[in-house]
């Protein structure tokens, strides 16, 4: 029998680089209050938002995607040609096939990389960097472009004075590559489907086009089963995620949850009982939910502001949709 | 043991002091506690899952909606603890 030749990957990953977009709108409450009956002072207390970014039709997602990538790629000193894979994380690019990860591999000009979709929601950023942790030590791609990226604008109700103040759009990117040491710890990741009524699209496309709908699929959720799950379930997902990883959370200095909610973030510190040193993202208030884009954006800012320093470890977990999961514990680049 | 109704209202002004900062001898059994003690949606989740923890209950996503009034929970609590 004929012997395979098995791939030589490197011996650990880590995030090299980090990038960030934010569209060029910025939309502040008092303008989701021109068409829901509510107040900014409501709006704050429950969500902590103040503004989110809304993109025009020039920041698409590839658009977008390509700008985040490319001060990612800077970011982790490589060039596009070194990059293997693209992974894009996203619910919000409109057109099923091709996959929107080609067109922005090929715009960046990597050298025919690899290039797919991932659906996971607001947990899609995790997945796509244990995907990337995967085929780097695999030996499938040297380098793995990990991008998450929503235009939720799109898919808001904005007459549901439950959701419309929620969401936002931009794009946050990694490129994942090779290490000496360990810079992703295990990912602890899930899926609850007996939950998928939580949070989902209301109606499929297909009804809408046939008229069975009047209005345009959006994104509903129940907030308070969301607010149960998210914050005492996966605060015992984010606690195994740092015991895997054999630290205590006195060890951790950054905390990236998914920019759900504010409140979500505060009941979840204190149901994890963090330390005071960890510094805790909560780049929600400016910037909304992003769903799979929140935890690179949010990565990114406190890098660009110093709350956080290259080398700090932290402990990022999606969670979102599906209802799906994935937290683990990673070396900031 | 299964607690009384005014151990359960004492627990409960308790835990509505830690989450919402109510002064515990606001809580009373004809207070609501979105209307009167200033809980709101998500606080209530807090609230609950709080209450279970302390009295050995399950209150479901869809059993939170009803509990209205600290009398409401009290009885819940009674009805349901183990």
């Amino acid at each position: 029998m004929p012997k395979i030749k098995p791939s030589k990957g490197a011996p650990y990953a880590r995030i090299l680089g980090v990038g960030g977009y934010r569209p060029t709108r910025v939309v502040p409450n008092e303008v989701i209050l021109e068409k829901i009956d509510s107040s900014d002072e409501w709006i704050r207390s429950r969500s902590g938002i103040e503004t989110r970014h809304w993109a025009n039709a020039e920041e698409t997602v590839a658009a977008m995607s390509v700008e985040a990538s490319g001060k990612a790629i800077a970011d982790a000193g490589v060039s596009a040609e070194q990059i293997g894979a693209v992974i894009v994380s996203t619910v919000t690019h409109f057109k099923q096939t091709p996959a929107v990860a080609t067109e922005i591999a090929d715009k960046l000009g990597t050298a025919k990389a690899a290039a797919f979709d991932i659906s996971a929601g607001c947990a899609g950023f995790g997945y796509g960097l244990t995907l990337a942790k995967g085929m780097i030590v695999e030996g499938s791609a040297e380098y793995v472009l990990v991008i998450g990226v929503e235009r939720l604008s799109d898919l808001t109700d904005l007459e549901d004075r439950a959701t419309a103040f929620l969401f936002g759009d931009g794009a946050g990117a990694v490129v994942v590559g090779p290490a000496t040491e360990p810079g992703i710890g295990p990912t602890v990741w899930g899926s609850e489907g007996d939950k998928s009524e939580t949070i989902k699209q209301t109606v499929p496309w297909t009804d809408y086009r046939e008229g069975e709908v009047e209005r345009f699929p959006a994104i509903t959720q129940e907030g308070q089963a969301v607010f149960r799950w998210a914050v005492f379930e996966m605060a015992k997902v984010a606690k195994e995620a740092l015991e895997v990883a054999g630290l205590s959370p006195d060890e951790l200095d950054v905390f990236i949850p998914h920019q759900a909610n504010e409140r979500i973030i505060d009941s979840m510190v204190k149901t994890l009982k963090l330390p005071e040193s960890v510094t805790v993202a909560r780049d929600v208030r400016t910037t909304g939910n992003t769903s799979a884009a929140s935890i690179p954006l949010a990565m990114e800012r406190l890098l660009a502001t110093g709350e956080a320093k290259s080398g700090d470890t932290a402990l990022v977990i999606g969670f979102g949709a599906g209802l799906a999961y994935a937290a683990t514990v990673v070396t900031l680049p | 043991m299964a607690a009384t109704q005014e151990e359960i209202v004492a627990g409960l002004a308790e835990i509505v002091n830690e989450i919402a900062g109510i002064p515990v001898e606001d809580v009373q059994l004809d207070k609501s506690f979105t209307d009167d003690l200033d809980v709101d949606s998500l606080s209530m989740v807090e609230v609950v899952v709080a209450a279970e923890e302390r009295f050995d209950v399950k209150i479901p996503d869809d059993d939170v909606k009803n509990l209205k009034t600290v009398g409401d929970a009290t009885n819940y609590i009674l009805k349901h603890q183990a």
